[in-house]
This record gives structure tokens, sequence and C-alpha cells, in this order.
């Protein structure tokens, strides 16, 4: 298992797309985090963006005390998409370019080598949380410095949870594209799907659920999407009203934690599954 | 040879199929075949393209499941650890990670197979490729990544070493490389289960063939057996002439614009002083083989006519 998972981290570390796709999460986050914001600070109450939000309330979203908010607040939406394709690309290349055969005909078995593959992309969903951790909080430690801001973190509990629920909310949607991927033998179909499921229909399906549907809400509230954004509600503790997109309290923390557990557990062993089972053809 | 032979023959063969079938849907993609790879001799598994020989290699490297039938390889189920660990196989086209290079590319085989680094450097200088180790996999020519296929078969030192169509793609010098690398892999005591559709190639390097058609086994002998009597080719003038008198000596068939009597080789001689007693024109004269080539289509025809009936 070790050799294999060896393997794995050398693919993913030598693979340009997977650091495309974190340096696209990364600027999104300081972009959407950091950036925007602190113009809309600096350019004063003038500008249309800050209409109606006092700037010092703009400044305090972007101190350290809130970095668990800016680290994690995309990742049910933009960041999860992005985890998406990284499941995809990987797992999806090896049929796309044949290399299943060459890595089955090794020594280890189908199940030990996917194992593999899912630590593997583990670890890799935790270097970008890591990763865009970091850079939020230099981000906001420099705006603090430069704003005379409080420099007050938050606690390592909740760093630490709030960093964990990022992680297990980008792995779930890596492994959706990993079961997808597997599913259809491809990338992009496995991405496109993926990402207008993300983008687009479960948002649809919530918004039809809750003004023509009610009696359906429980069916919008077991959705991986709804409950991504759930825990990262419930892991940062941010107000509604300053919940990024996709970010809400539709279900509890716990709930939310346990429900995307199942999801990952669900996805994984489908993907395992059928790889041992089917020919490669 | 004995049933008794017979016997601890087939209990020594490294790959011993029998009776196996593939269904994809309504299609029978191999059916029925029988088969039996011996210790240390270059095997050839030669047929037509979509004759069964990929899907057959396939089962034997546990990639798919067959249908029915029974596969021992190497004592054991295709598709095992133990069985995967010391087969090495190339099946169909190489196929690798493009943005790898092909060291790096041996490198991740390597982990996954738990092979030393040494063992890498090793195989790179076996396939002549240690000069473009270190470029990307995508800018390979078909020749070197069809080397690089080879020796990703090679990296576990394997007993068992399963070739589909090695040489597709290569030029000539490479395909002479390829074959002169195929068989010192055999006189080093390592088995070959070689696919191929080129006959002269098989032909070339194999101690047995057997030959796939449509899904059916349809010979497995020595190729020497194969190849079974011998003949003379006779270039003569008047033909017609010529070609009464050969028939006293062996049967007669025209190819080409010569004649080929079906003869011993020993009686050429003979042959020459009655033709030419006889006031014929003898411009060439030599022994020649059966070709492989007429054998398998005669196998592959009488087959297809057998079917037809």
């Amino acid at each position: 298992m070790l050799g294999s998972y060896r393997a794995e981290i050398l693919k993913l570390r030598k693979r340009s797309a997977v650091w495309v796709l974190f340096g696209a999460g990364l600027v999104l986050s300081l972009i959407f985090g950091y950036l925007l914001p602190y113009l809309g600070y600096a350019t004063g109450d003038d500008n249309p963006q800050t209409d109606g939000v006092p700037r010092a309330e703009i400044l305090r979203g972007m101190l350290p005390a809130r970095v668990i908010d800016n680290t994690i607040g995309g990742y049910p939406i933009f960041a999860g998409a992005l985890a998406l394709v990284l499941g995809a690309i990987v797992i999806g290349g090896e049929y796309t370019w044949g290399t299943l055969k060459t890595v089955l005909t090794q020594r280890p078995r189908r199940g030990t080598i996917l194992g593999a593959q899912f630590l593997a992309l583990g670890t890799m969903i935790a270097l970008w949380v890591l990763g865009i951790f970091a850079a939020c909080a230099l981000c906001s430690l420099g705006i603090a410095a430069a704003e005379n801001g409080s420099t007050t973190w938050p606690g390592i509990g909740d760093l630490l949870q709030g960093l964990a629920g990022g992680w297990l909310v980008l792995m779930m949607w890596c492994l959706a594209g990993a079961v997808l991927a597997v599913a259809f033998r491809n990338v992009a179909l496995p991405i496109g799907l993926g990402v207008v499921w993300i983008l687009g229909i479960e948002t649809l399906l919530a918004g039809v659920v809750s003004s023509l549907l009610p009696s359906l809400k429980w069916l919008a509230n077991v959705l991986p999407g709804t409950n991504a954004g759930s825990l990262v509600f419930g892991v940062t503790g941010m107000a509604a009203a300053d919940a990024p997109p996709g970010v809400r309290d539709a279900v509890g923390g716990s709930r939310a934690l346990l429900t995307l557990l199942a999801y990952c557990a669900l996805f994984a062993v489908l993907a395992t599954w059928t790889t041992r089972r089917r020919d490669v053809t | 040879m004995g049933a008794c032979g017979r016997h601890s023959r087939r209990m020594d063969a490294l790959v011993e199929v029998s009776g196996l079938t593939k269904r994809y849907g309504g299609t029978l993609a191999v059916d029925g075949v029988d088969l039996t790879v011996l210790p240390g001799e270059v095997y050839g598994f030669l047929g037509p393209n979509g004759a069964g020989k990929t899907t057959t290699l396939r089962i034997l490297t546990g990639l798919i499941a067959p249908t029915s039938g029974s596969v021992r390889v190497l004592g054991g189920r295709p598709g095992d650890a133990g069985v995967l660990g010391r087969t090495g196989s190339m099946i169909e086209s190489p196929a690798f990670y493009p943005y790898l290079s092909g060291l790096d590319n041996l490198r991740l085989l390597a982990e996954y197979a738990g092979v030393s680094r040494q063992r890498i450097d090793e195989v790179l200088e076996l396939v002549d490729l240690t000069d473009r180790a270190k470029d990307r996999f995508s800018t390979y020519s078909l020749g070197m990544k069809q080397r690089l296929g080879v020796a990703a078969a090679l990296l576990k030192d394997p007993e068992l070493v399963i070739l589909d169509e090695p040489t597709n793609g290569l030029d000539p010098a490479g395909m002479r490389d390829m074959r002169r690398l195929i068989r010192e892999l055999g006189t080093e005591g390592r088995t070959v289960l070689l696919s191929s559709h080129l006959l002269g190639e098989v032909q070339q390097i194999c101690d047995r063939v057997g030959i796939i058609n449509a899904g059916r086994m349809v010979a497995e002998h020595h190729v020497e057996e194969l190849r079974g009597e011998q003949e003379l080719v006779v270039r003569a003038a008047p033909r017609e002439d010529a070609q009464r008198l050969l028939a006293r000596f062996g049967s007669v068939h025209q190819y080409d614009d010569t004649l080929r009597v079906q003869v011993d080789p020993a009686k050429a001689a003979e042959v020459n002083r009655t033709l030419v007693e006889a006031g014929i024109d003898v411009s060439e004269l030599h022994t020649a083989e059966r070709a492989l080539e007429d054998i398998f289509f005669e196998l592959t025809t009488a087959k297809e006519t057998t079917d037809a009936g």
C-alpha cells in the first residue's frame, strides 16, 4: 500500500493540472476574501459595493479573527467544483490514457490501488486547504498591520475544526468526481455533469423545493451541496448575512458532518466496487 | 511422447488455458481456446486483427474475466498479486502518463511493484532508452514508446513475459532489435508469450506457435512441425514441359513465374539433371521451406470453409 501511495503522490506532484487547479482555488479565495472587500473598504462608502455596509464591518471580515471564514467560505461551491475536477481528471485520466491496464498489471490488487489513489487525493486536498489557509492568514495579517486592526486569531480548536471541515467538503466533491470518472471511464463527461450539478442544479432544486414543493424539503436537505454549505456554516459560525453563496444553515453542523462522511463512504465504495468487478478493455 | 510425458509437460506449463470463452453481449470474442505455454519457450500467438489475441492476453493478465473455461498462469489465478508479481506484460499499445518522463513512468511502476531503482537503470539500458529517459513520454516516437513498454514489462525481472504485438510501429532496425531482444529473453530462460499478426516475425523468433482465427484456436505446434515438407523452387523454360517432368517427383504448383515441387531437397541434383537432359533451360533451382504465411492461410481458410459447410 505504501508503494502504491508513493506512486500516486508522484503522479499528482508532477501533474501541472493539479497545481493549476490549486492556483485557481487560491486566487479565487484571495480575490473574493480579500482583494474585492479591501478595494471596497479602501474606496469608501461611495462605492456601490459597500453601499449599506459600514467600512468597519468590511475590515473586520478581513482580519485574522475571520481567517477561517475566508479560507473555507468558497469551498461548498467554487473550490468544491475545482476539487470535483481534480477527482475526475486523476481517476478519469487512467481510462483516457489507458494507463489503468498498465497499473493494474503490476503487483497490487485493484482495491489497494484505488485506496492509494484516494489517500493521495486526500493528501493533495489537505495541501490545498493548508496552502489557501496560509495565503489567507498572510493577507489578513497584512491588512491588520496596514489598517491597525486586531491581530487576534481564532482558537486552535476553531482553526483545526474549520480546516478539517473544509477538507471534508473538498474531499467529498473530489470523491464525487472520482466516482463519476469511474462510472463514465472518461474525464470530460464527469466534469461537465459534476460542475453543472454543483453550480446550477442543486441551487435550482433547493429554490424549487422551497418555493413550490415545501413538502420535499427533506430531499433538498440530503443533497451534498446543501450539507457542504451547512457544515461550513457550522464550523465557521458566521452570521447568515455574511455567508457567501452556498453557505447556509439548512441543517445542523453535526448532521451535515455525518451526511458528508456518508457521501464520502458511498462514493469510495461505489468506485471500488465498480473498479474491482469491471473488465478493463 | 506418451500420455504420461504429455501430462508432466502440462503440469509444468506456465500458462495453461482450457476451453476459454469470452462473450461481450452477443459477440463471442474468444471461443473455447486451449493454449499451453511451457517454461523457457518463446510462444507465438498468431492471428489476424480481431481474432481474439488481445482478449486472451487480457484474460491472462487479469484485466478481464473469462465467461467460461479454466485459466492458470504460473500456477495461480490471473490477476492474483503473486502471479502479477512474476509476470511482465505489455498489452496492446504501451500506455503511460504523457506528462511524466520515461524514467518517472518506470519509477512509479517500480513503486507499485516493489522493484529497486537499480533495476530501472538496467531495463532502460536493455531497451536503449537511457539517453532519452528524462524526456517526457509525450515526446517519444512510436518506437520509443514501444521500447518503454517492453522496459516496463521487464521491470519486475519476470519469469513470464507477455507481449502484445511488440514490434508495432517500429522501423526495420527497431524491429530487428526488438526481435533480438525477445529471442535473448528466451535464451535467458524466461518464458515469452508473444502475440503478432506478422507471420514472418513469429517464424523468426518463436519456438511454438498457436494460430487463432475468429476466436478459435486452429493449430498449436512447433514452428518446424507446422512448416512440414520442404519444396524445391524451379525456374525453367519452357515451363509447361518442366511442369510435366517435375510431376514425376511430386506435386507441382505454379507460384508467380516459378514452379514449386514437393520433393526431398536432397534430390535437387537429380531434378536438375532430368530437366537439363530433356533440353529444358534451368535458370533457378533452390530449396524453399513452406512459409508460415502459406500454412496460416491454409489453416484459416480450411476452418472458414468447414464452418461455412
